[in-house]
């Protein structure tokens, strides 16, 4: 574990770089782990996923694997991979301040 | 007179150094040569799983492993209830008739609680994932089968040595 700054804010993340406390998450920390991580900078379609996967994840316990979110977000499965093309699994929840998936689908 | 000694090249200095960090992998080749659901979705979810985190995945499907991807085979793929150690009943009544209905149809329930779908549409996920789905050459002409008996998602047929090519740099797995 790490503290790392985000938004001028102390952040603490794991070794794989995902937010341990997921409260601490703000918009301008996702845009900043996106422009780190090569997705760039986020539009309507890349919030629409995570916006998802952040709710989802509060009402299920767990962040949401890619099937799931395909089918309840509204957002295809080809779609995902070209907004996160370096792998939406991990760079999704990464992004929206969350854990890695525990799902393989 | 003159010695010359012979001096044994130090392995040592060209040996990598001990303390190179693990490099990630980087792309996945897997060989999946059986149909049974349980051979199946291994090979499937292993590829889907290295696609999701963002490592190329190709996969090679061989011998029985074509059922996988034959159009009149990929919603008929089942449980093997005789002949498979893992499987908690004694291989008589592994035998009986419906055994294997039955077995298949708890895994396919058993699947679905973990949000796994149907092997018909994990090849639809794995090809919208940009994993590259290929069927063996020598396998289709022993069982007699051309391209327009596979499911669209397949993107071509290849001989064991296209296979090699394109899985340069890819770790291999066979199942």
């Amino acid at each position: 574990m790490q503290t790392i700054q985000y938004a001028g804010q102390p952040i603490q993340i794991n070794d794989e770089g995902f937010l341990t406390d997921s409260s601490q998450w703000t918009p301008e920390i996702a845009e900043e782990i996106a422009r780190e991580t090569g997705v760039g900078p986020l539009n309507e379609r890349h919030w629409a996923v995570l916006t998802f996967c952040r709710e989802d994840a509060a009402q299920q316990g767990t962040p949401p694997g890619l099937r799931r979110i395909s089918k309840l977000a509204g957002v295809q499965m080809k779609e995902l991979y070209t907004l996160f093309p370096k792998g939406p699994g991990k760079l999704a929840a990464r992004i929206a301040g969350l854990p890695k998936p525990k799902s393989c689908i | 007179m003159t010695t010359t000694t012979l001096e044994r090249p130090d392995t040592h200095a060209t040996a990598a150094p001990q303390t190179k960090a693990p490099q990630p992998i980087e792309h996945v080749s897997i060989i999946c040569s059986k149909s049974t659901l349980d051979m199946a979705y291994p090979g499937l979810i292993l590829a889907n799983a290295a696609r999701m985190s963002g490592i190329d995945a190709t996969l090679f499907f061989t011998f029985w492993g074509l059922d996988i991807i034959t159009e009149n085979k990929i919603d008929e793929l089942h449980v093997a209830t005789v002949g498979n150690p893992s499987m908690p009943i004694p291989t008589m009544v592994g035998g009986l008739p419906g055994m294997e209905s039955i077995a298949s149809r708890k895994m396919k329930k058993d699947l679905e609680k973990l949000d796994i779908p149907p092997v018909r549409e994990m090849i639809e996920i794995l090809h919208d994932s940009g994993a590259k789905i290929y069927a063996c050459q020598m396998a289709m002409d022993m069982f007699g089968l051309g391209r327009e008996d596979l499911v669209p998602q397949v993107d071509g047929v290849l001989s064991a040595m296209d296979f090699y090519d394109k899985s340069a740099g890819a770790q291999l797995l066979f199942i």
